[in-house]
């Protein structure tokens, strides 16, 4: 078990099992498949993606580099939100990146009924020790438990 | 965040609820960034990255009639990314199928809420809206609230003015607001390059393999390139600005660059020369080895990798009219010399409409059209998302088409050559 401090970008609390992208999340190409054909689980649809590429994002605690791509990107997540289709939480090791950072506070301040905390700035270490289907707590101050 | 008065009231909901939500969105979007105040938005026009009513983004549909009903409207008009369909554009009924019925199913609703919003013109759908023809050209230091990543990297680099690379629907709130945080692009500091490109290449480097180089290399950050004047004619000229949409456009989605600064050819770069570079900036060579191991890094993800492409889509970003009369000149010379007069691969030429009136003015549309090139103002991405366009083999000279799509990137050279001669490579 390992903690990890990072920066609140969008408060809550989850425990989910992980999936990891070492490459940056490029998020249009991941999301749009699952959002436009009804796919509850998100699976990930970026064939230049070979970390995430067919794996279920959906409920999963995604842990990720930064997002990459176009900036659709911010408004693409706020769908995935919306749609109930989202991560159960998106932690980054780096600081985040404006389009994320769109879709995360967008979710955040749009979205009544729904939450994806947001942690970012956790680290190369983190990104480095977190494997697929490790679990994952979020803690109300920003601490990442991975076991 | 320091707010003024007016901004804080907003804020506390004085407004309504719909504007105290847009300035929390903004003003917590800028805090991550460190900003500490919200700037007036200070540009003409505005442009948005959303121009596709995808079923995909019905929340965000929804997002945009609460703006509507609460009276919160653009104080700025705004241009648009491309539409995503023309009937021009070869596709077959299963295709068309899917684009109608399951893709852009909300196209018409959405056309429907951009009027409302402020669209500068019933048209005003491209990528490459800073056109002369199509007229959302900023100046030199203005504020802008734009979205579209090669648009954004263009404004910033080829025109000086100001913006972060927003998302869409941050771009919208921008306007409606009047305001947007002040961080990164829109500071001096955040202006300044952590990266020296030295080009060495013994030839003109192709524009959107150059700018997939540097995307990757440097991802966000900015760079100042050095060694490319040279091969730009050593001034900001139309061909130059054309060679620079391209090269930015790559940069912009290859990595996640929203400036760079070209030695003695951008605005920026001009004026201020080499004070543009941060302390400590890492320097990154480009020679024509680098090119090369770049280009051959790209994944080909077609099933059957020597497939015959099946359709071949320029202009990603959109053409200029300078590529187009160019591109009309090269094809037809080309096919003289193979003793065709038909291209041999369905392709598909895309640029602004207001360009695509102004080429349709010229002989060159004659000619083009002679040698069965289709025109079009869709945005190839929009098309190329369809599962179906997904298997299909398609080729282009876009890094940025590559990269979000399964379509195989080639050289303009090598382009011309399969277009005219035929055969897959």
């Amino acid at each position: 078990m390992k903690e990890f401090k990072g920066r609140i970008v969008a408060p809550g609390t989850v425990t989910a099992p992980a999936v990891v992208s070492h490459g940056g999340l490029n998020t249009l190409a991941s999301f749009q498949k699952a959002l436009q054909f009804g796919d509850k689980k998100a699976t990930c649809g970026d064939q230049n993606n070979p970390d995430l590429y067919g794996k279920q994002m959906a409920g999963k605690a995604l842990c990720l580099p930064r997002t990459i791509g176009s900036t659709t990107g911010g408004l693409v997540l706020y769908c995935a939100c919306s749609m109930k289709r989202q991560p159960a939480c998106m932690l980054f090791s780096e600081p985040i990146d404006s389009l994320a950072a769109a879709g995360a506070v967008l979710a955040d301040v749009w979205l009544d009924d729904v939450s994806m905390p947001v942690i970012d700035s956790l680290g190369e270490e983190f990104l480095n020790f977190v494997k697929d289907d490790m679990s994952i707590t979020v803690k109300e101050d920003g601490t990442v438990v991975v076991e | 965040m320091n707010l003024t008065s007016e901004q804080q009231a907003i804020l506390n909901g004085e407004k309504g609820d719909t504007l105290a939500r847009i300035m929390k969105t903004l003003v917590r979007y800028g805090e991550l960034f460190g900003a500490d105040s919200m700037v007036p938005v200070t540009s003409k026009y505005n442009h948005l990255v959303t121009s596709f009513g995808l079923k995909a983004l019905t929340p965000v549909y929804e997002l945009m009639d609460k703006l509507i009903e609460a009276g919160n409207l653009s104080t700025q008009k705004f241009s648009a990314d491309p539409r995503p369909l023309d009937p021009n554009v070869p596709s077959n009924f299963l295709q068309n199928f899917i684009f109608k019925n399951f893709m852009y199913t909300r196209q018409e609703d959405y056309e429907r809420q951009l009027n409302q919003l402020g669209l500068m013109e019933k048209d005003a759908f491209t990528c490459t809206c800073y056109m002369d023809e199509v007229g959302n050209t900023p100046a030199m230091g203005e504020v802008l609230s734009w979205s579209e990543s090669s648009a954004v990297v263009y404004a910033n680099s080829v025109l000086g003015a100001r913006c972060n690379r927003n998302s869409g629907i941050i771009d919208l709130m921008g306007s409606v607001l009047g305001y947007v945080p002040y961080f990164g692009l829109l500071t001096d500091e955040g202006r300044k390059a952590k990266w020296i490109v030295r080009i060495e290449t013994t030839k003109k480097p192709e524009a959107q393999l150059l700018g997939s180089a540097i995307g990757m290399k440097v991802m966000e950050d900015v760079p100042y390139i050095v060694g490319l004047d040279k091969w730009l004619g050593g001034e900001l000229n139309d061909a130059a600005k054309t060679y620079l949409k391209d090269f930015g456009a790559a940069t912009a989605s290859n990595g996640a660059v929203g400036l760079y600064h070209v030695e003695n050819i951008t605005p920026e770069a001009v004026k201020y020369g080499q004070e543009l570079i941060a302390e400590d900036a890492q320097v990154y060579v480009v020679d024509d080895a680098e090119l090369e191991r770049v280009y051959k890094s790209y994944p080909v993800i077609w099933k059957k990798k020597e497939a015959t492409p099946k359709l071949c889509f320029m202009g990603c970003p959109h053409m200029s009219l300078e590529q187009l009369t160019d591109w009309t000149q090269k094809i037809q010379e080309a096919l003289k010399k193979e003793g065709k007069s038909k291209v041999c691969i369905p392709t598909v030429f895309t640029a602004a409409p207001a360009v695509l009136k102004k080429f349709e003015e010229t002989p060159y549309a004659a000619i083009l059209k002679e040698t069965g090139v289709i025109t079009s103002y869709i945005c190839p991405l929009m098309y190329m998302n369809n599962p179906l366009s997904e298997k299909m083999p398609v080729i282009t000279s876009s890094n940025k088409l590559r990269t979000y799509t399964s379509a195989r990137y080639y050289t303009d050279a090598e382009i011309l050559e399969q277009i005219t001669k035929g055969g897959g490579k």
